[in-house]
């Protein structure tokens, strides 16, 4: 029972950093219909951010009254930061490598994406070299212990930070003006254009908002799993990948949704005696996830007209 | 349509995963073979990627040999030419950087890889040019059944993981021990299994068996199954870049168990990633850095004037291959592949800091020396030295019940361990 409980939190917590990921994917493919593969990559240059901000604060600190980084307001100030620049990023992502291509047949945007992932990660490897790093300690570590699951203050913070930021996401799309100019563009974006909706800036808004969201991804990530290297986003992202379209790709609840179950099957499948698989298990859910619920779990099914 | 274009992306995107080659030449242009008088020796290592230090070590070993070979004149009156290809700690990268070091650069040896994946990716290749290869530090023994042009510097894991199985069982006592497998890992599984049979043997039990992939970073399932089993030790031979991560998140679920492992562990970034969680770890390794031998007090001088840090074991292999290989150029007086070869496997008493290197016929070194080293206050300090006196050899190694460990063990005095490894323990192999 207390395996199946601690299973089960250690899921939760590795899920909701997927489903962060997640929303970044589903909302851009929601809006363009593309797959933004260069979004793990985003996720990971926001773990470097936290990475080179927090080895600084730490050195001004040291050198200036003997103090350490690692108390909540600056660990938020990192993610602040990490998070501008990573929207930056998000948005020079868009403006110099999508937009372009926006009237060119989608496989085209499709390959950029991968290339632009490319780029990121081997740009990563030669800026921030190959090696793995340790990312600094931003939050004094507890562990805590409930009647024989033990959890750590971080997990909870994980959990924490991807609520608040979900419900924000959710404002944003459903209580916002700004969100529905982004649903309208997303049901048709050449209408929503002669409405008078200024497209463009809706979709920038949306790949910033998007990576954004992966930098705080990367924060957390780096604070559960202190080892950052600039591959660390292929993995993550492929999974958050599936998770959005286990979710229903294209829709916001659904993702969370889809993140939270890929990291809970993944915890049980690890702690199984089938714990090799555990990286398959993902890719297994996603076949069986299109071959027979092509829309995911929450998405409508939309037959093509001819 | 829509069913179709995500399922085409998907297996794109599966298919791109660590997809590009890259490989890199940090040894200058296209070698033309040792015709300019220069003997030209190819080095492959993983200088980027999960097991970067490894590669490094290896190099910086490597290159302090070679310098002093060429300030001496080099072998036979031509110096050593070294050609670097790196292959990013990557199996598939390991076969083709050694490819292009035969074929286009015309290299007359060949040095490395430090992962056993690694190594017997690139070993048929060397043992189908006809192009001998030393592997400094691969452990797995399958790595020099590949053929008779293959050799290595360092011991076995049969040897390795019965030494750490009889260390735990024999000297601390230890009854049941947990395996955490790197599945993606030749040298972790060989280990892993080497390890249960003497452990087993010994009379302890194997209680939680569980596996992880290389780079992964959540292992806190894994580790919650293992916990529910309560063993006294988690042997975990893995690399050192996945090793700090685990030792964490053992110890944030509560886990105070010490963990153990193999000559994998040993990089200076171990300490840095796994910080406290790693006080009271054990591994095996195959040198210790303040082993008193004049040796390696020599060695680790060099090394620090030239680098500035310690040399871990890696360098230290690094350094005796490419002194081996030198010496075995100078025996055979040409650098003719089959004659090369048998100077390689006339290899005898040679002395070098990882000790006294006598290769067998399975061209695995006999008797080489391995120390047991525990982790405490972000040192290293050695708990016992082992002399496995069982005839190695690759495939012939019999099992013989060798009373591996029996140089005392630290107890309280985790002061200078150069004290208690100084005695080279003569140890017995009971059966025969």
């Amino acid at each position: 029972m207390e395996t199946l409980l601690q299973n089960l939190l250690n899921g939760i917590a590795a899920g909701s950093i997927y489903a962060l990921i997640a929303l970044g994917y589903t909302m851009v493919y929601g809006i363009l219909k593309l797959i933004n593969f260069a979004h793990g990559d985003i996720f990971m240059i926001g773990s470097f951010v936290g990475y080179y901000a927090g080895g600084m604060l730490s050195k001004q600190l040291n050198a200036a009254q003997g103090g350490s980084a690692s108390s909540p307001l600056y660990a938020a100030l990192i993610m602040l930061l990490a998070m501008i620049i990573c929207g930056f990023l998000g948005y020079l992502n868009e403006r110099i490598a999508y937009r372009p291509l926006r009237n060119a047949p989608r496989i085209a945007s499709l390959i950029t994406a991968i290339g632009v992932s490319f780029l990121l990660e081997y740009g990563g490897q030669f800026v921030f070299g190959p090696d793995p790093k340790f990312f600094p300690t931003l939050v004094q570590k507890h562990v805590i212990n409930i009647g024989g699951v033990v959890t750590t203050n971080y997990q909870l913070i994980v959990l924490g930070v991807a609520i608040v930021f979900m419900a924000l996401l959710q404002f944003i799309v459903y209580g916002t003006k700004f969100g529905r100019a982004m649903r309208a563009v997303s049901f048709n974006f050449e209408t929503a254009s002669l409405m008078g909706i200024p497209t463009d800036r809706v979709i920038s808004t949306t790949f910033v908002i998007g990576s954004m969201l992966a930098a705080v991804a990367g924060i957390l990530y780096g604070l559960s799993y202190p080892k950052i290297d600039p591959l660390m986003g292929i993995m993550p992202g492929l999974k958050a990948f599936v998770a959005a379209v286990l979710g229903g790709i294209g829709n916001v609840p659904g993702a969370v949704v889809g993140g939270l179950i890929i990291g809970i099957v993944e915890s049980f499948v690890g702690g199984s005696s089938y714990s090799n698989y555990r990286d398959a298990i993902a890719f297994i859910i996603l076949i069986v996830i299109l071959l027979f619920r092509p829309s995911g779990l929450f998405g409508k099914y939309q037959p093509e007209k001819v | 349509m829509k069913k179709r274009f995500i399922l085409a992306t998907a297996i794109l995107s599966l298919s791109f995963i660590g997809c590009p080659p890259k490989t890199e030449n940090a040894g200058g242009g296209a070698g033309t073979g040792g015709g300019a008088g220069e003997i030209v020796i190819g080095e492959y290592g993983s200088l980027t990627g999960g097991q970067a230090t490894f590669g490094q070590s290896t190099h910086n070993g490597i290159m302090l040999a070679v310098d002093e070979i060429n300030a001496g004149g080099g072998v036979n009156g031509r110096k050593f030419r070294i050609i670097t290809e790196d292959d990013q700690s990557k199996a598939e990268e390991a076969a083709n950087a050694v490819t292009k070091l035969i074929s286009q650069n015309n290299v007359v040896a060949v040095l490395g890889e430090v992962a056993s994946s690694s190594s017997l990716a690139a070993a048929p290749i060397c043992q189908s040019n006809k192009v001998p290869m030393i592997t400094p530090s691969s452990t797995n023994e399958r790595v020099t059944q590949v053929g008779d042009y293959i050799f290595r510097m360092c011991f076995i894991d049969p040897s390795q993981g019965e030494a750490m199985a009889n260390y735990l069982s024999r000297q601390v006592g230890m009854k049941r021990a947990a395996v955490l497998i790197d599945v993606k890992s030749d040298y972790s599984t060989g280990l892993a299994a080497n390890f249960e049979k003497t452990f087993v043997a010994n009379g302890g039990q194997i209680v939680g068996r569980q596996s992880y992939a290389q780079g992964d970073s959540d292992f806190r399932s894994q580790l919650t199954a293992i916990k529910a089993t309560n063993p006294e030790v988690i042997f975990v031979p893995g690399y050192y870049n996945d090793i700090g991560q685990i030792a964490i998140q053992a110890r944030d679920l509560g886990i105070n168990q010490p963990l153990a492992g193999g000559d994998g562990w040993e990089s200076p970034k171990l300490i840095e990633i796994g910080g406290k969680a790693l006080e009271g770890a054990f591994y095996s390794n195959h040198y210790h850095v303040d082993d008193p031998a004049p040796a390696v007090r020599e060695f680790v001088q060099k090394y620090e004037e030239r680098y500035g840090a310690k040399p871990d074991s890696l360098a230290a292999l690094g350094y005796d291959s490419t002194k081996v290989l030198a010496d075995a150029i100078k025996r055979a007086g040409t650098t003719d592949g089959p004659k090369l070869r048998d100077a390689i496997a006339a290899t005898k008493g040679f002395v070098g800091v990882t000790g006294t290197i006598n290769l067998g016929p399975q061209r695995d070194p006999i008797g080489k020396k391995l120390v047991v080293l525990e982790i405490r206050n972000g040192q290293t300090i050695l708990k016992a030295a082992v002399d496995p006196s069982a005839p190695a050899g690759g495939a012939a190694a019999p099992a013989t019940d060798t009373t591996a460990t029996n140089a005392p063990a630290g107890t309280a005095a985790a002061t200078d361990s150069s004290t208690t490894g100084t005695a080279p323990s003569t140890s017995t192999a009971r059966t025969q």
